[in-house]
């Protein structure tokens, strides 16, 4: 579904490349973490998947970037929206500043698409609804806490179901439970067919939901694979990346001989659970 | 060690919109503590630090900050003895550099010109910045504007800080820098108030913990109390960190919160 291949780019007047000879490939209805330390691209890279990169910023760009068969630097930004939809880093910056509601908030992408009335009205409330904003929608998208209107970015975007989404650390401002819905909302458009790629700090979470995860560092995708195998690798901390407290404790045991080497390093609590609980037992 | 004592009495406060955010809260912090405040989205938790700094006045009770009630002193007399970091950098950002908008704290609080440049200096390696001083904020990534906003703070050295949530957006790197502020900042004596989602981050940081939900507070103690008092974070919908997760699916009765003791308990339990 998204194919990047050989992707390099430096942001005007920028002393380096923030990517460079990057490949990426990432199946329909699947969901894909990207995971990285600051500064290594993450950002730039979501920019380049939703087609914001280059028609928007100015800089050297190279290598070719597809989603569903389209090349993205060929085709028009307008074109580039209808196929995916950008979740941006700050929700505060994507509110769209024309609308006084967060029900008109989340009806103007539909509106700028010449949706009919009722339809419209319909996705809005059903996907307010699934996110927990009903109550909401009568506020100024303005007088919303920071992870309300984080929740209002999100929705705003899911209610164009576009076949992909990006979503750039779209849990950072979220309490446990409204992560939680979150993930259940891109669990389920990814069941309905729906390409999710999702930049996000959280491990555990990744490790929960995503079906692939890709490493960025230094501007290149220095390791791909399942979660699993992502994250329990030694090298992660030397890319920036965090691992779990589980898998903290699990290496740990293993240098304190109290876990066997041969055993996969847990990342979650389930997996924690059987390496701890079967090795646990007295002997 | 600073000598001001946080004193929250009977407070409550209610929005125009008529939304009580803070529900009667009493709550007294020591100088030179450090206390994480968690609890859901909607809690309180910025209602109430907000308080601190005046910029939400009580609608009942009092907060005072040491001999100081904050009901009877200005945003900017506060701002001598209660330094606040917004969640969301952008709403405390507008100078047109960095090194600019970190000064911008300490020239109102009247230092002079050398104490200015120190501070500025000292506040912007701190938060691993000093190579960015130049630079106009809006160009930096958003966890480095975060920590540009906890520079500016930094640079008024008062003796009471508030970080409302610290480590959004940052990295494995980002937030082993927050947390060696802020135990530097421990170390001079200042007090510490934070609000945080990360409960790693919370339990290892942190000796005292205050759960909030629905504008009260639900749990008040020690990291191993507050995190063992499983109805408390219930009612509060507090995901207790992951080790401590882990040992309640293993049916531990201990809460081992960082890796270290985590493994310390399973290899007492394997010895039998």
């Amino acid at each position: 579904m998204i194919e990047l291949r050989d992707v390099a780019f430096a942001y005007e007047d920028a002393p380096a490349f923030t990517l460079a000879h990057l490949d990426l490939d990432v199946a329909a209805g699947t969901i894909m973490g990207i995971v990285g330390a600051s500064g290594s691209g993450k950002t730039t890279l979501a920019k380049i998947i939703a087609g914001f990169i280059p028609s928007t910023e100015g800089g050297t760009y190279r290598g070719t970037a597809s989603v569903a068969g389209a090349v993205l630097s060929e085709g028009t930004l307008t074109e580039a929206v209808d196929v995916v939809g950008l979740v941006t880093q700050n929700p505060f910056n994507q509110i769209s500043g024309a609308r006084f509601t967060v029900r008109e908030e989340l009806a103007f992408g539909l509106e700028n698409r010449s949706v009919e009335r009722s339809q419209m009205i319909e996705r809005v409330n059903t996907v307010a609804a699934t996110l927990g904003l009903t109550p909401l929608l009568d506020r100024s998208p303005y007088a919303l806490s920071g992870g309300q209107m984080q929740l209002v970015a999100i929705a705003s975007m899911v209610v164009m179901a576009p076949p992909v989404l990006v979503l750039d650390e779209p849990t950072s401002q979220l309490d446990p439970a409204g992560t939680r819905l979150v993930y259940d909302v891109l669990g389920r458009l990814s069941e309905g067919g729906t390409t999710i790629v999702i930049i996000e700090h959280k491990t555990e979470l990744l490790h929960e939901h995503c079906d692939a995860i890709a490493v960025l560092a230094g501007g290149r995708i220095v390791s791909t694979g399942t979660p699993a195998s992502v994250f329990a690798d030694d090298r992660l901390s030397t890319w920036g990346v965090g691992q779990t407290r589980i898998t903290q404790a699990a290496r740990e045991a293993r240098t304190r001989g109290l876990l066997p080497a041969t055993e996969p390093l847990p990342v979650g609590v389930s997996d924690g659970a059987a390496v701890f609980g079967t090795n646990g037992e007295t002997r | 060690m600073n000598d001001l004592t946080i004193r929250i009495e009977a407070l409550r406060h209610t929005y125009e919109s008529g939304v009580e955010a803070v529900a009667g809260v009493d709550l007294t912090i020591a100088p030179g503590e450090r206390v994480a405040i968690v609890g859901q989205n909607g809690a309180g938790k910025t209602t109430l630090v907000r308080h601190l700094n005046g910029m939400v006045r009580p609608t009942e009770g009092t907060v005072h900050i040491g001999d100081w009630s904050t009901s009877d002193k200005s945003i900017a007399e506060l701002s001598h003895r209660v330094g606040y970091v917004f969640q969301n950098p952008d709403e405390q950002i507008f100078a047109r550099t960095v090194e600019s908008d970190v000064a911008f704290g300490p020239k109102n609080l009247g230092f002079e010109p050398e104490q200015i440049t120190e501070s500025v200096t000292s506040a912007l390696e701190a938060v691993g910045l000093a190579h960015e001083a130049q630079v106009h904020p809006h160009h930096l990534s958003l966890s480095e504007r975060k920590r540009v906003a906890i520079a500016a703070v930094l640079a008024m050295r008062t003796p009471i800080v508030v970080l409302d949530e610290p480590t959004t957006g940052q990295d494995e790197g980002g937030v082993r820098l927050i947390a060696s502020i802020i135990d530097d900042l421990t170390a001079r004596g200042i007090t510490v108030v934070a609000i945080t989602h990360d409960m790693d981050f919370c339990v290892e940081n942190f000796e005292r913990v205050v759960v909030m939900a629905r504008g009260t507070v639900r749990a008040d103690g020690s990291t191993e109390q507050v995190f063992a008092d499983q109805p408390a974070l219930e009612a509060a919908a507090v995901e207790p960190p992951q080790l401590a997760r882990l040992a309640r699916v293993l049916g531990w009765s201990e809460t081992a919160v960082d890796p270290s003791s985590f493994v310390d308990a399973f290899e007492r339990r394997r010895r039998g």
